[in-house]
């Protein structure tokens, strides 16, 4: 919202400030695209070519934002390590795409809408696969919203109704450092005047971290019991008998899944919130399918949601684009001219280990800093394209690179916060490097001058 | 020492959140990813203190890191996101694309 003080600015986004007496520009309401909280109220000022302050930002965005510089020793292409053109970089890389049997497009969490889109349409074009960062996040979530279903809300609703908030599996005083003090543990709501004192948060994890020390109540679970736990409370809130045997090894007792079970029940507003501690431990998709059901039950009760604590500034924004485009949130394969979805088969690290994908383009992310070790040694065997901002261990071993703006710093566009609400990214500082949807773009023109088909216009 | 098996817990961390923005190739992100919390009673039967090297072996791999010593039961260790992490994880994904990514057992051992 602007002030009578402010402007709005057509190019940015972001509203500005009337301009300080220096060259700097002071610009408010600035979306944060780092994390999946995606917060808007942060005030960014910059001077020149870098950004010199900011004030609300978090220790991480604070990171992303003052210590972001556009790289401009670095080319805007490179092919075969050497530096390129941009066009002549697409026309390689449009060419390994074409080429390809069974093209692999991954990542996209940390790019904005208007080029995931276009990602999608080249996937399509191509034949081939594509599949985002959820699929080694929350993918197993996505899953589990298919199987049973997902009662969810926004985080305006978890700051103004909920007072019982338990986060399961997640750290976010380290992964998102102001999801506590915007929504859950001290805010003051519409129906929570008195902030702090008026809500109950619970910590469900395997190790006391930063985020424990903050709860009301700490439950530390035995690694790899979350399905049982989450399974007797079930049973507890339908009014079953639990023994204390049958509970024994998740390292609870019967008391404190008790005391929970008629927390949960009593409130008048209850939000689970999820983090990859349910989704990448053993059990995967049954983890985050049990608590839906659990928070199935509890509607019975009292009113309940559930919320994936997502991880990238835009992933959540992927998955909606996928699912809008194809009908599905990850891990989607057109090799039959048609949408076909099946976590295991189409999904990046399954395709690499298996040695299917001949050709790899990743946008947005790094996956040979963070797949498998077979699924790196794939991606280094066959023609790998990467699109990045900076410098990463994929586009060390890339045969195609190309430095990209960044979104929400250098290139503007619409990012889904991790509650599915759409907030527009600005663009604060100019960049010498072309954006993600102009390069993918431009690969879709070139991709369907090489297969002979018609430009749309 | 006898080596000890631990349940790896791999996560996000601030230090490892922060180096992200300020570049991998920082020693702030290298020390970040690379530094495996231990409980008291793990670096004991390790025998190691502070900033010693242990080698941690999986189904995936075996990377050699530092230690720190920390609050954490007997038997779960922490490391945060980053290569290290990644080259001990499996393949196997269950048919979930969700690879073995935390909350798997890992053998450590002293590097003298």
């Amino acid at each position: 919202m602007s002030t009578d003080s402010q402007t709005n600015d057509s190019h940015t986004g972001a509203s500005q400030a009337v301009a300080p007496p220096t060259n700097a520009q002071t610009f408010e309401n600035v979306i944060c695209a780092f994390c999946g909280c995606v917060c808007d109220d942060l005030s960014v000022t910059v001077e020149g070519d870098r950004i010199t302050k900011t004030a609300r930002a978090c220790v991480l965005g604070k990171a992303w934002l003052e210590g972001h510089t556009e790289e401009s020793d670095r080319a805007a292409a490179y092919v075969d390590g050497q530096p390129a053109s941009v066009e002549k970089a697409v026309e390689v890389a449009s060419d390994i795409l074409a080429k390809a049997r069974y093209p692999l497009i991954y990542g996209l969490s940390s790019t904005y809408c208007e080029a995931q889109r276009k990602a999608v349409a080249l996937a399509d074009l191509l034949h081939g696969n594509v599949d985002c960062c959820t699929s080694v996040c929350h993918g197993p979530s996505g899953m589990a919203l298919q199987s049973v279903g997902e009662p969810t809300c926004t985080l305006g609703e978890v700051k103004n109704r909920a007072d019982l908030t338990i986060y399961w599996g997640s750290n976010p005083m380290e992964s998102h450092p102001r999801h506590l003090s915007r929504y859950t543990s001290s805010p003051k709501g519409l129906f929570r005047p008195g902030g702090k004192k008026d809500r109950t948060m619970v910590m469900v994890d395997v190790r006391p971290t930063p985020s424990s020390k903050q709860a009301n109540i700490f439950l530390q679970v035995k690694p790899g019991k979350d399905f049982e736990v989450i399974w007797a409370l079930r049973a507890l809130v339908q009014g079953r008998t639990v023994r204390e045997s049958a509970i024994a090894e998740t390292g609870l007792t019967l008391e404190q899944l008790e005391d929970l079970t008629e927390r949960m029940k009593s409130c008048e507003y209850g939000v689970f919130l999820i983090g990859q501690g349910l989704t990448q431990s053993n059990g995967k998709h049954m983890n985050p399918a049990a608590l839906f059901l659990l928070v199935r039950d509890l509607n019975a009760h009292t009113k309940f949601a559930v919320m994936p604590m997502r991880g990238h500034g835009n992933v959540n924004g992927i998955d909606s684009v996928m699912a809008w485009q194809t009908g599905f949130p990850f891990g989607v394969n057109f090799s039959l001219g048609y949408p076909r979805f099946n976590p295991g088969e189409f999904t990046s690290v399954d395709l690499l280990c298996r040695h299917e994908a001949d050709a790899c383009l990743v946008v947005a992310a790094d996956p040979i800093a963070s797949f498998p070790r077979l699924a790196i040694e794939r991606l280094k065997q066959i023609p790998l394209i990467a699109m990045d901002a900076h410098e990463s261990e994929t586009t060390k071993v890339a045969k195609v690179a190309f430095t990209t703006a960044t979104t929400g710093i250098s290139a503007a566009g619409t990012v889904y916060r991790m509650d599915g609400v759409p907030l527009r990214a600005p663009k604060l500082l100019p960049s010498p490097y072309p954006n993600d949807e102009e390069i993918l773009t431009q690969m879709l023109d070139r991709v369907k001058q090489l297969k002979n088909i018609p430009q749309a216009n | 020492m006898n080596p000890v098996k631990v349940i790896l817990i791999a996560g996000r961390s601030i230090k490892q959140g922060k180096g992200i923005s300020h570049g991998k190739h920082t020693a702030e992100y290298k020390d970040a990813v690379s530094t495996l919390q231990l409980s008291k009673e793990d670096m004991a039967s390790l025998g190691v203190e502070n900033g010693n090297s242990v080698r941690m072996k999986s189904d995936g791999g075996e990377v050699v890191v530092q230690c720190k010593g920390a609050k954490l039961p007997e038997g779960v260790a922490f490391i945060a996101y980053g290569p290290m992490s990644s080259a001990l994880m499996g393949r196997e994904t269950h048919g979930s694309g969700m690879p073995d990514s935390r909350g798997f057992e890992v053998e450590v051992e002293r590097v003298d």
